[in-house]
Parts: structure tokens; C-alpha cells; sequence
């Protein structure tokens, strides 16, 4: 088990430099470099050699990137042009906003899925299991920013009962648990009716799959009682692909983020992209590719694991 | 021999000719599914609106009226008109034909590439095959609408250049799809057979495995034309999509929530339920194709 998991983290390296070198070069491919950006409309051709001499941005591309990325394995992210931060400080500030709302509504988007997917798959063909289908295909084809829009819409305007965006009331100094649940609701709700769309019908496919399975037959046939039987076997066998979906949606979850995020003004990685894709701020464009990159190479990691831990037919050779 | 079946008993010249393999009871299965139906119905309804409207109602799109700026719908503008007094019904159906051009062409190129890229991964094997698909999984890793969006702000593309923007950084899962489908195909017998024969690999690629790993590859494509069209309207919400004046619904969406709080509904709607039929009908077919042409998912 020990030795697989560091044959994962080793193999899981090169996906890790591939990453640095795709963003690394998306950047420097742009016309005019990061200097242009910088210096902007004051461009001269004497201000932007001066500002590639300082950067070191006048060195042969695979120079700059060796350079680069000895400086990542420092924590050195660079310094954003616009704020004139450093890139970590200001993806330590916002991540944790991200991955707040992202993991909430993960845990939450599970547990409904399971419910729903579940009720549906035993009742199928019910009223109910159309109802949910038809809800389903309404979600799923809904853009995710239309919804949020529709959300804000009814929520905050027409019910008051949220915040239309932002994370927290400027004239409120001291803002606490309460101010923050109000925040992060509507942006948690429209991430979760999105996924839970998607992820519910899955989990009824697989449900259904395993219901009409012999195992589950021969447990019922030996008398088990209907919840044994449900709960304890169909069911828990028919939770193990969600692990496996959830690494794969890390990135979609993300975009999904992103969007979120600029329509409720919420101050995470995706609207600090927004705004360094506007601003043309290459370190924090960098840093972010990078940053999402490894979470979800990572979290593909955590998900075969944790698959391997809850299903014992899975053997570590 | 004693006949174990009656097919052994009929002599060959009254048995029915070996048909050119057609997918007939795939089709009439399809044909059969209301989602089928629906999909078609939704996707014919706004492709005749967007591309026949125009033509039944030749209002001029681009010409600013003041004095008529957000007008709630009535009998002379059926939708009403936006804060410029242009015509609401017009801009949908204009704003369609691009939403729709767009979309579908970029989910061509993108099939098309990951077709390609995972047929070569597929029966180049070996190290080649790990090179090739450890790319995808990086290109898989990093959050589409985060390159999408670099690449559009550098770019500020035209409808053409999107649609090789979009085509070029969505075709990883395609490539995926089609390489392990190849992987369990390139050992079939027919495979076998043909290389036996001194076919060569590209023979065996597009004459024996694509026209097999079709099925998964248009079916996937159908998904792929909601997730572009997606795209496209995400884009245009984030004020990265098409330059103006000629409107497409994502860009029309994104304007209409400056007008939220003047509750201009006709401006606010419209846009979200077009793109909310297509995804809809998109959906459908998609999922009416691979419950026609999946055999684990055919019911018996």
C-alpha cells in the first residue's frame, strides 16, 4: 500500500512538469511579451528592453524556464504586475475561498446525488424517478450563469433573503459565521444544482445496474431484510464510481467556479483569473494554471486512493 | 448432419441475402425514443428560427432607434427591443445563426482531432502511446474555461479563430475515448485478419477501426456540440466572445443582467431559454443515440 502510493506520487511527477511547461509557454507565446504588459500603453522599445534585462526575460526560453521553475520549488511565484504582490500571497488569500465553496458543495452535491439517484433507481419509472429526470436535464442543460443570474434574481432581489455577491458587507466590520453562511449560500446553491444534475444521474445508472445483480438477488433471497439489502449492498457498491467521477470533475468544478464566481463578485481564484486574464497579469495567470493544475492532478491522486481504501477488491501490487 | 438449428436445414439460395451491414434496427430504436423526438423538434425549431426567421422577419438588427429603447414586448416588436431600441426578435434569431456556427463547428474540429490522435495513440502502443496520452492527461488537468479564457483575452478572436480555440483545447476526452476503444478492437479477429493480409496500420485505422469506434465517436460529438455552444455563450457572458455588433445569445444574456434591476424580462429570457433548448435538445439526441447504439444500454 505505502509503496503504491509513492509509485503514484512518482508517476504522477512528469504530469506535473508537463503542466509548468504548458503554462510557461502559453505565457511567453503572447505577442509582446510580458513586458508590453507591463509597461502597457507607455511601451517604448528602450523601457522594454530595460524591463527584459531586469527580468531576465532577454535569456533563451528554456534558460527562463529552468530559472522559473527553481524559483516554484521555492514558493516563488512571482510578482503580480497590477497589485504588485507576490502571486502567492494573493492565491493563498483567495484559494481557500475557491476550494471553500467548491468542497461544500462537492460534500452536499454527493449526498444528494446518492439520495435522489438512489430513490429514483429503486423507484424507476415512478412518477417521482420521471419528475427527477425531467428536473435533471433541466439542470444539466442550463448554463451555469444563466442560473446564477435566475438565482440572484429570486433570492436576492425579488426575496431579499441573500446577498446578491461579494464575500462580505463593506459596512460591516466585523464580519463573522453568519455573514459569511449569507456569502457563500447562493454561490454554494448554483454549484450544487449544476453538479448534483449531472452526478444524480449517474448515480441512478449505477444503481439501477446493481439492483438487477445476482449478489443482490442471493441477499434477498436469503431473507435479508429490504433496507440490508438496499443499504448495505446495492448501495454501497453503487458508490464507488462517484470517486472516480469526482477526480475527473475537479476541473470542470473549477471552470464551473469560475463562473460562479465572477457572476456573484466572489473574491476567489477564478474571478483573481478574471481579473489577471483582463489585466493581462501573466504571473497570476501562471501561477493559477498551475496552482488548479497540481490540485487536480492531486485530487485524481487522492480519488484512486481513496477508491482502493473503501473498495477491498482493489489490490495494490 | 443432423440440422441443430432450422437456419442449417434452409439451402443457401432461398436464404436471405447477407445485407450490407445497416444499422436499421438502431435507427427504428431511435426513431422510437421520445427523446429522439424532442431533440429533433428542439434543435429543427431553432435552426429554422435562426436561419429562416431572418428571412419571414427582415428587420434591420443593427440600426439604434431612441426612441424606442426598452420597450416591454408589443405588436410592433414582438420581443420587445434592448436599451439601444433595436429589435429583440431580430437580434435572437441573427444572434442564433453565430451561437449555433460556432458551436457545431467547433465540436466538428474537435472530434475530429481527438479521433485522429486517439486512433495513432491507440495502435501506436508502447511508448509512444504513454507520450501521447500523459499529454492529454496534463491538457485534462488544467481547468478548460481557464486556457480558454488566456487564449481569448491575448487573441480577442473572430468567429473563425473561436471556433480553433474551442476546437483545439476540448478534444483531450474525445482523444481518450477513441484510444481505449481502439485498444480492446485492435485485437479482434477482423483486425488480425486484415493485417494477415499486409494491410498497413493506416489502413487498419481508417478502413477497420474508425468506421467500428464511430458509434461512441458520434455519439460523444452530439455532447460535445452542448458543451461548445456552452462555451461559446460562457465566453461571451465573460465579455471575451464575439466582437459586436453582429449579437450572439450568450453575449445578449450577459448584457440583459445590466437590466436586471429594471426587471426587463424580455431581454433576460429569451437568450437563457434558446440556449436552454439547444442544450436541452442537444442532450436528448445525444443520450437517444447512445441508448440506440450502445448495446449495454439497449433494452431488450
Amino acid at each position: 500500500m505505502f509503496r503504491f502510493i509513492i509509485q503514484r506520487f512518482v508517476q504522477a511527477i512528469p504530469s506535473l512538469l508537463g503542466i509548468t511547461i504548458i503554462g510557461f509557454f502559453l505565457v511567453h507565446i503572447v505577442p509582446g511579451g510580458p513586458a508590453q504588459a507591463m509597461l502597457g500603453p507607455k511601451a517604448t522599445p528602450l523601457r522594454i528592453a530595460q524591463i527584459n534585462r531586469e527580468f531576465g526575460l532577454n535569456h533563451p526560453l528554456p534558460v527562463q524556464y529552468i530559472t522559473w521553475l527553481g524559483q516554484l520549488l521555492h514558493g516563488n511565484f512571482g510578482t503580480s504586475y497590477y497589485y504588485n504582490k507576490s502571486v502567492l500571497s494573493l492565491i493563498l488569500i483567495n484559494m481557500p475561498r475557491t476550494l471553500s465553496i467548491v468542497g461544500i458543495s462537492v460534500v452536499l452535491a454527493h449526498i444528494l446525488s446518492i439520495i435522489l439517484g438512489s430513490i429514483q433507481a429503486y423507484f424507476h419509472d415512478s412518477k417521482f424517478d420521471y419528475g427527477m429526470t425531467a428536473l435533471t436535464y433541466f439542470f444539466y442543460s442550463m448554463p451555469s450563469f444563466w442560473l446564477g443570474i435566475m438565482i440572484i434574481l429570486f433570492f436576492s432581489i425579488n426575496l431579499g433573503w441573500f446577498p446578491s455577491g461579494g464575500l462580505s458587507n463593506p459596512l460591516n466590520p466585523n464580519p463573522g459565521f453568519g455573514s459569511w453562511l449569507a456569502h457563500t449560500t447562493l454561490p454554494v446553491l448554483t454549484l450544487i444544482l449544476v453538479t448534483v444534475a449531472g452526478w444524480g444521474r449517474y448515480m441512478r445508472t449505477s444503481m439501477t445496474e446493481h439492483l438487477v445483480q445476482d449478489y443482490v438477488r442471493t441477499a434477498r433471497s436469503k431473507g435479508l431484510r429490504e433496507t440490508v439489502v438496499v443499504f448495505k449492498h446495492a448501495l454501497r457498491n453503487s458508490v464507488l464510481p462517484l470517486i472516480t467521477l469526482l477526480g475527473f470533475s475537479l476541473p470542470n468544478l473549477f471552470s464551473g467556479a469560475l463562473l460562479i464566481e465572477v457572476i456573484f463578485n466572489y473574491p476567489g481564484m477564478g474571478l483573481l483569473f478574471w481579473d489577471a486574464a483582463n489585466q493581462r497579469d501573466y504571473p497570476v495567470i501562471l501561477g493559477i494554471v498551475v496552482i488548479t493544475g497540481f490540485l487536480t492532478i492531486i485530487g485524481n491522486l487522492l480519488a484512486d486512493l481513496l477508491y482502493g481504501m473503501v473498495d477491498p477488491r482493489i489490490q495494490y501490487n | 448432419m443432423i440440422p441443430e438449428t432450422i437456419s442449417e436445414t434452409v439451402t443457401t439460395h432461398d436464404a436471405p441475402k447477407p445485407e450490407a451491414p445497416s444499422r436499421s434496427r438502431e435507427w427504428k430504436a431511435f426513431w422510437h425514443n421520445p427523446l429522439a423526438v424532442a431533440g429533433v423538434v428542439g434543435l429543427s425549431f431553432l435552426v429554422l428560427f435562426s436561419f429562416l426567421g431572418p428571412v419571414l422577419y427582415p428587420v434591420q438588427i443593427n440600426n439604434p432607434n431612441l426612441l424606442a429603447t426598452l420597450h416591454a414586448p408589443n405588436a410592433h416588436f414582438p420581443l420587445g427591443t434592448d436599451s439601444l431600441g433595436r429589435s429583440e426578435l431580430a437580434r435572437m434569431m441573427v444572434g442564433g445563426q453565430l451561437s449555433l456556427e460556432v458551436g457545431f463547428a467547433a465540436a466538428f474540429m474537435a472530434t475530429l482531432l481527438g479521433v485522429v490522435y486517439g486512433l495513432v495513440s491507440g495502435m501506436a502502443g508502447k511508448w509512444l502511446d504513454v507520450i501521447l496520452m500523459r499529454i492529454v492527461d496534463i491538457f485534462i488537468a488544467i481547468p478548460g474555461l481557464f486556457l480558454l479564457l488566456f487564449v481569448d483575452t491575448v487573441f480577442r478572436p473572430n468567429a473563425l479563430l473561436l471556433v480553433v480555440v474551442i476546437g483545439s483545447l476540448s478534444w483531450f476526452g474525445v482523444a481518450r475515448l477513441v484510444r481505449s476503444e481502439v485498444l480492446s478492437l485492435k485485437r479482434r479477429d477482423y483486425v488480425e485478419a486484415a493485417r494477415a493480409l499486409g494491410a498497413s496500420n493506416w489502413r487498419i485505422m481508417f478502413k477497420e477501426l474508425l468506421p467500428n469506434v464511430m458509434g461512441v465517436v458520434v455519439v460523444n460529438a452530439t455532447f460535445q456540440v452542448a458543451d461548445a455552444i456552452l462555451t461559446v455563450a460562457a465566453l461571451s457572458f465573460l465579455g471575451l466572445g464575439l466582437p459586436p455588433p453582429m449579437p450572439n445569445w450568450g453575449e445578449m444574456l450577459s448584457s440583459s443582467m445590466s437590466y436586471m434591476f429594471q426587471n426587463a424580462w424580455w431581454l433576460i429570457y429569451p437568450p437563457g431559454v434558446a440556449i436552454l433548448i439547444v442544450e436541452l435538445s442537444v442532450n436528448f439526441l445525444g443520450d437517444a443515440l447512445r441508448q440506440a447504439f450502445d448495446p449495454r444500454l439497449r433494452k431488450a
